[in-house]
């Protein structure tokens, strides 16, 4: 009675201890947010865990609901598009730094116009956007592109459906360049968008498809979407009055100008960046921890995995049509940011 | 003498072996009673759990709006002002197209698959018709926005528009853009998706019609339509407003198949073309990026989409209850 007693004391034991052990060497890393992010932050999980053996399991729920994870402490870490303000870090005790710069360019669907054939200003974008000018030949498209002829065609606004930070992106940047969409409109994850002909696509692809589809529709989606399904994009005029095309080149002059380091928790707005070569509606998307995380192994590890990805994911990031940070950022980030949390 | 004592004694052996049976059985009756019972009670409770957390989360945006909030034509995140109106629109009136649309074909389907079908295809058909009540919503979804939209705007919208567009009284109904997106193209998806539901139901009601009367119908020199019309439906009534109701309730819930094709755009659709929203589109492109105020409207505009069901549920089982009682006097 006794030997057996204590035989499966015994076993429980191991029983427990095995699964102790097992949870302390499976450390996975758990971050949820943004979807902007999404397929970049899975490859470098996918090369990191070939390389160290630890996993991160994201989950792309949207920024909202990856700032509402992080403060409910059910993930490791958080991810945003909209970064959140220096004073609301400082009060839930969490350090913001940006991991990835990507780009939102105005796509069209106009017969016989090639991409980057149409060039347009931020102001008459926002226009468009707003359903104050409602044709392509309107003067003030014609303006910017003399000698073009453009079709009397009506403009069918294309937007996100969902919530999403690319809306936040592009409408950051169509409110900085013009008053009227701001006072009309503002800057959000999700807008009440004017213009009498709009419709909404769920996710980029959504978007895709609808302004694949309708002829006269102006929208905006990532650029890897535009890439990806060929779509007609217009060159934008910057802040010093270039026209400039979307590629990794031009979104990394918007990010080389920036002065992360001029707000608390770096969330610094790239819209309408300096820069000749700047493309004006660039982005970073952002990541949240707790200075004083609940499980520090599992923060710290989510530390080695970004440092991981800096050093070593540069060109899976271009490969996807992101721009990964400067070198010179990525070790002010090791040295100003990742320092802040307890290990 | 020895006899009857054996058969006594046996006797006796019986019944107390007979006694513990009875008892073990009326164990089990007890438990098995109570196990069951207990697994509807969880249906309630559950029932019971998903309004009350609803109502909770809702509870910021009906103390801020009041009832106000169901007629309210607005939908602006960033000013924080929410209405329910048009999404409730938009999800009755691509609910109530689908119906419209749904319900003849279904019914023919199944008056032919039960009345005049030869017997071969008899298997063929009805199989098919399961099948399509299993296809998952987002195929339908994406069919609408890749297939079925280019088709529609080409072929059925600009048609219509210039046929009735410039009607009086009716012809604003097929004005706006012609996009291929909006309550009609969704109200049309949506009866593609209900139609094999309720065409199942419907048959398999009027299978269970006794093949006497039908017989004996028929005998009298009734026409097919006649025995359908007079001996089939008043006999599986319940069955049908039953098979309708479910197609419905579908309807009003459809989330990913809607949201593909509907439009998307918070205002209120001026005619069967425009875009739109509807409760559970909304629901499924917004809670991701939703705070505060917003969050809790989108609970809101959830608990008003079960209180719509709710209502129509109701209504359905009152007007059985009333058929019922015509016929009984």
């Amino acid at each position: 009675m006794n030997t057996k007693r204590n035989f499966v004391k015994t076993l429980a034991m191991t029983a427990i201890a095995s699964l102790t052990m097992g949870s302390a060497l499976a450390a996975d890393i758990t971050g949820a947010g943004a979807s902007f992010p999404y397929p970049i932050y899975v490859k470098w999980a996918e090369a990191y865990k070939a390389a160290t053996g630890n996993g991160l399991n994201y989950q792309s729920i949207g920024s909202s609901g990856g700032i509402r994870q992080i403060k409910a402490k059910t993930v490791t870490f958080g991810a945003t598009d909209a970064p959140v303000a220096g004073d609301e870090l400082t009060k839930d005790g969490m350090i913001q730094f940006p991991a990835i710069i990507g780009g939102t360019v105005p796509v069209l669907n106009i017969d016989g116009i090639k991409p980057g054939e149409l060039r347009i200003s931020g102001p008459v974008l926002a226009d468009m956007f707003t359903g104050a000018i409602t044709k392509w030949n309107d003067a003030k498209i014609a303006a910017l592109n003399p000698g073009k002829k453009l079709p009397d065609l009506e403009i069918t606004v294309v937007h996100r459906a969902d919530g999403s930070g690319t809306t936040f992106n592009f409408t950051d940047y169509l409110s900085a360049v013009s008053k009227d969409f701001n006072d009309k409109v503002g800057k959000g994850a999700s807008v009440k968008w004017p213009a009498a002909t709009s419709v909404g696509g769920k996710g980029n692809e959504g978007v895709a498809a609808n302004v694949t589809r309708i002829k006269g529709s102006i929208g905006y989606v990532e650029y890897a979407y535009v890439k990806k399904n060929n779509m007609i994009f217009m060159q934008m005029l910057n802040a010093d009055g270039k026209y400039v095309a979307p590629d990794d080149k031009t979104f990394a002059s918007a990010a080389a100008g920036a002065d992360w380091f001029s707000v608390p928790g770096m969330g610094i707005s790239m819209v309408n960046a300096k820069g000749a070569d700047s493309w004006p509606i660039s982005t970073a998307s952002f990541i949240l921890m707790y200075k004083e995380p609940t499980d520090k192994a599992a923060s710290a590890e989510a530390l080695k995995f970004f440092d991981w990805s800096f050093k070593n994911g540069k060109k899976m990031a271009e490969d996807l049509d992101y721009v990964p940070l400067p070198d010179k950022l990525t070790d002010q980030i090791r040295s100003r940011v990742f320092s802040q949390i307890q290990k | 003498m020895n006899m009857p004592t054996t058969s006594m004694e046996g006797g006796h052996l019986v019944s107390n072996e007979m006694v513990m049976i009875a008892k073990k059985q009326r164990l089990q009756d007890f438990f098995f009673h109570r196990v069951t019972q207990g697994f509807s009670l969880l249906v309630l409770l559950a029932l019971l759990g998903i309004i009350i957390s609803l109502f909770i989360n809702a509870w910021p945006t009906f103390q801020k709006f009041g009832f106000q909030f169901i007629w309210r034509v607005e939908w602006d995140v960033i000013n924080k002002d929410f209405g329910a109106a048009i999404a409730i629109v938009g999800t009755v009136a691509s609910a109530a197209i689908a119906m419209v649309l749904a319900v003849p074909l279904a019914f023919g389907v199944a008056v032919f698959l039960t009345e005049t079908c030869p017997a071969w295809l008899r298997r063929p058909l009805g199989t098919s018709i399961e099948l399509l009540a299993a296809v998952p919503s987002i195929i339908y979804g994406m069919f609408g926005l890749f297939v079925f939209a280019p088709l529609f705007a080409d072929f059925i919208q600009v048609p219509l528009k210039s046929l009735l567009g410039g009607m009086p009284l009716i012809g604003f109904l097929f004005g706006g853009a012609t996009n291929g997106m909006g309550i009609l193209a969704a109200g049309i998806v949506l009866a593609f998706m209900v139609l094999p539901f309720v065409a199942a139901v419907m048959r398999d009601v009027f299978e269970i019609t006794p093949a006497i009367l039908r017989e004996s119908a028929y005998g009298l020199g009734c026409t097919t339509w006649e025995v359908v019309r007079q001996v089939v439906l008043p006999y599986t009534q319940k069955g049908v407003i039953g098979g309708v109701m479910l197609g419905l309730g579908r309807a009003l819930g459809e989330t990913m198949a809607v949201t593909f094709v509907i439009g998307n755009a918070n205002r209120m659709p001026a005619s069967l073309f425009s875009p739109g929203t509807s409760i559970a589109s909304v629901l499924a492109n917004e809670f991701g990026e939703a705070e505060g105020l917003h969050f809790s409207t989108l609970f809101a505009l959830g608990f008003l989409l079960f209180v719509i069901t709710f209502v129509v549920l109701a209504a359905a089982k009152a007007m059985i209850n009333r058929a019922e009682k015509a016929k009984g006097s």
